[in-house]
Formats: C-alpha cells, sequence, structure tokens
C-alpha cells in the first residue's frame, strides 16, 4: 500500500534494459555499423519500433481511462489523429518550394486553386505553434467533449458509441476539401523537420529516441497517478461511482481530468507517429482503428500499465507479421485473437503472470 | 465488533432535517405525495412502509440523486438540498447506505475507509495527499469498530455480505456525517451480525441522527424509539413502536398482511 513511486527491482530493471536498448543499442546498430554489416538494424526496424512505441502511448493513455476509471472510449484514435494533424501542418509547411509545384502553398491547395493560405493554417510554419495544437486541440475537444458527456451522466456503453460517433463524424469532416487538410490524401511528401531532412537516418533515429523517451516518460506519469490517491479514486469510480459521489467526490471533474489528459498524451503521440511514418490522413479516424486500441489494451491487460504497453506491442507486432505474410487474413486473426483472450484471459496477458 | 461507549444525548439539539411537501412523480406515478417529516439532531428514526411506499426515494431526494416536483429539503443552518449536487450533500454531512451493499470492490478495505474519509475531495487534493499519523488512527479506529482490523488489506469484493455491509457503515462514518441514511442495512446478515448492528446503531444515535429504513421488523423493534409509516408516498402514521404497531391504519397496509 502506498507504494507511491518506489519502483520495485523487476520494474527497475525492465526500465533500465529498455534505456539501454532505446538510446544505446539501437543508435550504434543503426548509424554506426555499415549498411551490409549482419548486425546493422535498418530504417524499416527503426521506424516500425517508433511506430509501435506510439501505439503504445496510446494505449497507456486508452487504459488511464478505460482500465482505470472504466470509461471505454472507443474514439481515441481521433485524439491521436488531431495531434499528427498539427504536426503535419507545420510538416507541410516545412516542404517549402519543394513540392511538385514549387509553389509557396502546399501542393493540396495548389491543386485546389487556392490562392492563400486558410485560416486554419495560421502560425503552422512555426514548431512551437505545431506543438501547442498537438496538445491543445485534442486536449480542448475532450475536455468539452468529456464535460458534457459525464454532466450529463452519459456511461458505459452509451459512452463508447458516442465517442464512436465522434471520431466518425470528424472523419467525415476531414475527408471534405474545404476541411482545408487535404481531402482523403491528407499531408504526405514530407521533407524537413526543424530543417533536418526527415528521411536522413539521424533523424529519423533522434525521433524514435525522443518517442523512447516520451514513452517511458508517460509510464512514469502514468504510475505515479494511478498510485496516487487521485488514482484510488478513479478505481473507487470505476467500481461504484453512485457511492464515490455520496463520499464527496465530484465524479465528472476527475472524468473529465482524466479524460482530458488521456486525449493530450494520445496527441502527442500521433504527433511523434506522423513524422516517422509520413503520411496522415482521415483513415486513422476511422472508427475501427479506434477499437483496435482497446484491443490492444484488453489483450496486454487492462488496469495494468506494463499490460497495456504490451499490448500495443504484441497486437501491433502480430500485424506487422500478418500484414506481410497473410495480408487478406489479419482482420480475422485479430478477431481471433480478440475472442481468445475475452474468453481465457480476462485480465490480459499479463494477467497470466500477475496475481492481483 | 466492539461498542464504543458514547454518551446517550437526552435532550432535544433542534431538527437536523426537515421535509416538507415532497412530491416525486415518475411517468405519472406519485412515488412521494406531499411529504413532510422532521428528525431531530441526535434522533434515530425507523422509516417503514410496504414495498413502492416511497422510503427508497425518500432517500434520493434527501441525498439529491432525485429531485422533487415540489417541496423543500431543509438540512441543519437552512441548507436547501433540492438545489444541490450529491457531493455537496455529502460535504454538508449525510451520509448514505444503499440497499445493496455499494463499495470500491477491487480495493482494499483499508483503501475504501481512506477514501470515504473526510478530507479536501478535489482532483488537484487528490494528486498529492498524504496520509498522516492522525489519519491513520482514525481508519484503525473505525476498523476496530466495524470489526475489521484483520481484514484491513483484503480486497474488499472478497468480504463475506455482512462485511460488506459493515465495511458500508465504516465508510458513512469516516465522512464525520451528521447525519446517517440507512437503507436496509440488516439485509442478508445473519441474527448474530443483526445484532451486532442493532448494538452499532444505538451507540452511534446521540451524536449522530439515523434514519434507518428496514422490512426486518425484529431489527426494528430492538432498535425503534421512534417510527415513521409511509403509505403511498405519504406519512399515514407516526410516533413510539407500540403505537404505531396498533394503528388500525398501519394494520391494514403493512402490518396485517
Amino acid at each position: 500500500m502506498n507504494a507511491g513511486l518506489a519502483l520495485s527491482s523487476p520494474l527497475r530493471l525492465a526500465i533500465g534494459g529498455f534505456a539501454i536498448v532505446a538510446f544505446m543499442l539501437f543508435p550504434i546498430l543503426n548509424l554506426m555499423l555499415p549498411a551490409g554489416h549482419p548486425l546493422h538494424l535498418s530504417a524499416f526496424w527503426v521506424t516500425l519500433f517508433g511506430k509501435i512505441m506510439c501505439y503504445a502511448i496510446v494505449a497507456l493513455a486508452l487504459d488511464l481511462v478505460w482500465g482505470y476509471a472504466g470509461i471505454l472510449s472507443l474514439g481515441h484514435g481521433l485524439f491521436f489523429a488531431l495531434g499528427g494533424y498539427g504536426m503535419g501542418m507545420y510538416l507541410m509547411r516545412q516542404i517549402g518550394r519543394d513540392g511538385q509545384y514549387q509553389a509557396d502553398l502546399p501542393d493540396f491547395m495548389v491543386f485546389l486553386d487556392w490562392k492563400a493560405l486558410p485560416w486554419q493554417w495560421w502560425g503552422s510554419e512555426h514548431f512551437l505553434w505545431a506543438l501547442l495544437l498537438v496538445v491543445l486541440i485534442p486536449g480542448i475537444l475532450a475536455f468539452v467533449f468529456g464535460y458534457f458527456a459525464f454532466r450529463s451522466r452519459v456511461k458505459g456503453v452509451y459512452f463508447s458509441i458516442i465517442t464512436q460517433a465522434l471520431t466518425f463524424a470528424a472523419m467525415l469532416l476531414f475527408f471534405r476539401n474545404a476541411t482545408g487538410f487535404g481531402g482523403n490524401n491528407g499531408f504526405t511528401d514530407f521533407k524537413r523537420i526543424l530543417g533536418y531532412s526527415i528521411t536522413a537516418p539521424e533523424t529519423r533515429m533522434a525521433l524514435f529516441a525522443i518517442t523512447a523517451f516520451v514513452l517511458l516518460s508517460t509510464f512514469l506519469l502514468s504510475r505515479w497517478l494511478v498510485s496516487s490517491k487521485f488514482g484510488r479514486v478513479l478505481a473507487a469510480i470505476r467500481d461504484a461511482e453512485p457511492r464515490a459521489m455520496f463520499c464527496g467526490y465530484n465524479t465528472v471533474h476527475y472524468k473529465v481530468a482524466i479524460f482530458t489528459l488521456s486525449a493530450v498524451l494520445c496527441g502527442i503521440a500521433g504527433a511523434l507517429y506522423v513524422p516517422q511514418v509520413g503520411i496522415i490522413n482521415p483513415s486513422e479516424m476511422s472508427p475501427a482503428n479506434s477499437i483496435e486500441i482497446a484491443i490492444w489494451v484488453a489483450v496486454g491487460g487492462r488496469g495494468t500499465l506494463l499490460g497495456a504497453i504490451l499490448g500495443a506491442g504484441l497486437v501491433n507486432g502480430a500485424k506487422s507479421f500478418f500484414t506481410v505474410a497473410f495480408p487478406e487474413y489479419w482482420l480475422f486473426a485479430l478477431g481471433a485473437i480478440f475472442i481468445a483472450v475475452t474468453l481465457f484471459l480476462p485480465r490480459g496477458v499479463l494477467g497470466l503472470v500477475q496475481r492481483r | 465488533m466492539k461498542i464504543a461507549t458514547l454518551p446517550e444525548v437526552t435532550s432535544a439539539q433542534g431538527t437536523v432535517l426537515y421535509l416538507d411537501g415532497i412530491s416525486v412523480s415518475f411517468d405519472g406515478f406519485k412515488a412521494l405525495n406531499n411529504l413532510s417529516l422532521t428528525i431531530d439532531a441526535g434522533e434515530l428514526r425507523c422509516v417503514i412502509g410496504p414495498n413502492g411506499a416511497g422510503k427508497t426515494t425518500m432517500m434520493d431526494v434527501i441525498t439529491g440523486k432525485t429531485r422533487p416536483d415540489a417541496g423543500r429539503a431543509v438540512f441543519g443552518e437552512a441548507a436547501d438540498l433540492t438545489r444541490l449536487s450529491e457531493a455537496q450533500i455529502a460535504h454538508a454531512g449525510i451520509g448514505r447506505k444503499f440497499q445493496k451493499p455499494t463499495i470500491f470492490e477491487q480495493l482494499t478495505v483499508f483503501e475504501n475507509l481512506e477514501l470515504a474519509m473526510k478530507a479536501d475531495k478535489r482532483v488537484r487534493a487528490t494528486l498529492i495527499a498524504k496520509l498522516n499519523a492522525a489519519d491513520k488512527e482514525k481508519i484503525a479506529a473505525t476498523l476496530t469498530l466495524i470489526g475489521l482490523q484483520e481484514a484491513a488489506d483484503r480486497i474488499a469484493g472478497l468480504l463475506s455480505h455482512g462485511q460488506k455491509q459493515w465495511l458500508e457503515i465504516g465508510m458513512l462514518l469516516m465522512q464525520e456525517p451528521k447525519l446517517l441514511l440507512l437503507d436496509e442495512p440488516v439485509a442478508g446478515m445473519s441474527d448474530q451480525e443483526t445484532e451486532r448492528t442493532a448494538e452499532l446503531f444505538l451507540s452511534l444515535a446521540g451524536t449522530h441522527s439515523l434514519v434507518v429504513v428496514e422490512h426486518d421488523m425484529a431489527f426494528i423493534e430492538s432498535i425503534a424509539r421512534k417510527v415513521t409509516v409511509l403509505h403511498e408516498g405519504s406519512v399515514i402514521a407516526e410516533g413510539p413502536m407500540e403505537d404505531v404497531k396498533n394503528d388500525a391504519r398501519v394494520i391494514e397496509v403493512y402490518l396485517g398482511r
């Protein structure tokens, strides 16, 4: 009880191991060894692991609201995508005149015959503004949406359904060219970030290392939160919300707080994801994407932070394997994994090894 | 369970709760019909009545879960409960035990009491909250009072039904309420557990005001000082148990059957 910030020794070991692999082994194998060397780590793997770490941040974020506070959001893909778009706007501006049309405006605007940047793009040439958007847009949306939903006591499956509707509506909005974010093609063909070539191995490795750092920080932040009294109040809301209210907790405030924080974490993950994979489009907002996030958490073990990270890694590892080896069977495999976990591992993969 | 010996308070200290003409209807069904009720400070009041008489709805109105269509609910120094939220009402000093034991099943017994304890319950405060020695002592005292000192680190969901009922009562006490609303507190308890609960309630009366809703007439008779009988959303009889038991109307609608 009251473990606070004290880390158990296996956990310390795991964190140390992760740091060594991410901040030393990967850079050495990728940057120092020549491409022909048998131990050389190619850009493919760096990007794949970078991507999966972004997903792991999202899984942690969803676990905070679902595993700990009992709120199943099936719209977290939206917050991830919004963070991605925030960063994507900046990356589009960094292309400068190196696009297809060699114009000052991003290519898709030239193609649509626009003469000037629309208002949404104000400030998008500044990196700091992009960072602000990445945090504020998902945060404000989650705050407002969460406040009204939780105040109206929308819960359980109804909340899940309206979050699906929210991300679906946003996807339709972003599909329109007139929305100003490149329609169904979204943003791609990025060239630079902060002036550095985005495809250079050093840039990729830097993005990878930043992602690893953010993942680690997110984990430690989440751990601190769930072991504080705040975390126990979240669990109390999950177990018996009326009792929590009659104990004097304004549960709406708690739910809005954790939902907003979770959305901000997703936005940051999205902002790290886009420069690494090189594309963002409205399909990231598809309802199915958000459901997949919930599957990661369920597979790993909801209500455990390591489980969320593990689930994101396992499912996306399997996805990478399947979509190369048997692309047409991936969705069946995903469905089978989900059913198997629901039936046999209600506490996820981590439930196999953990007692409480 | 050890019962703390508390001084018996005999003198009236004024009114703690005053319900004035409360009416609630659900889709045309009048759950409460112009209900008026006064609870004195330190009083132990039993409320009985057939199913659907409005007992639970009355508690819902007092705790802010249900808003009445008409009437006032005044608590302490003129706080109108019908305008406050559940959390505000809890802070004002009303604790409620539900019909079905409602505890935080996946937290330990200790953590259940910790969360219920009177404290700053805003988000920012809980982020940095730490238990001090006095807090731990308070929790330990309550654990002893409800007979769960051995089970402090048990997951609450693993307790027996009777223990869950007691834990919930313990959580109410941690809030240091002025008024406790207890909805069927001895449902599912063994005779022995029921007896100990009766002792606990009697020891709490005086320093707290209690409103007990029960169907178990033996339990009511063992604790009752003043009984209120509800029927179809209104009070049909009120007074000492003996008088109420012999009231023709009460026998007809409730006791006689």
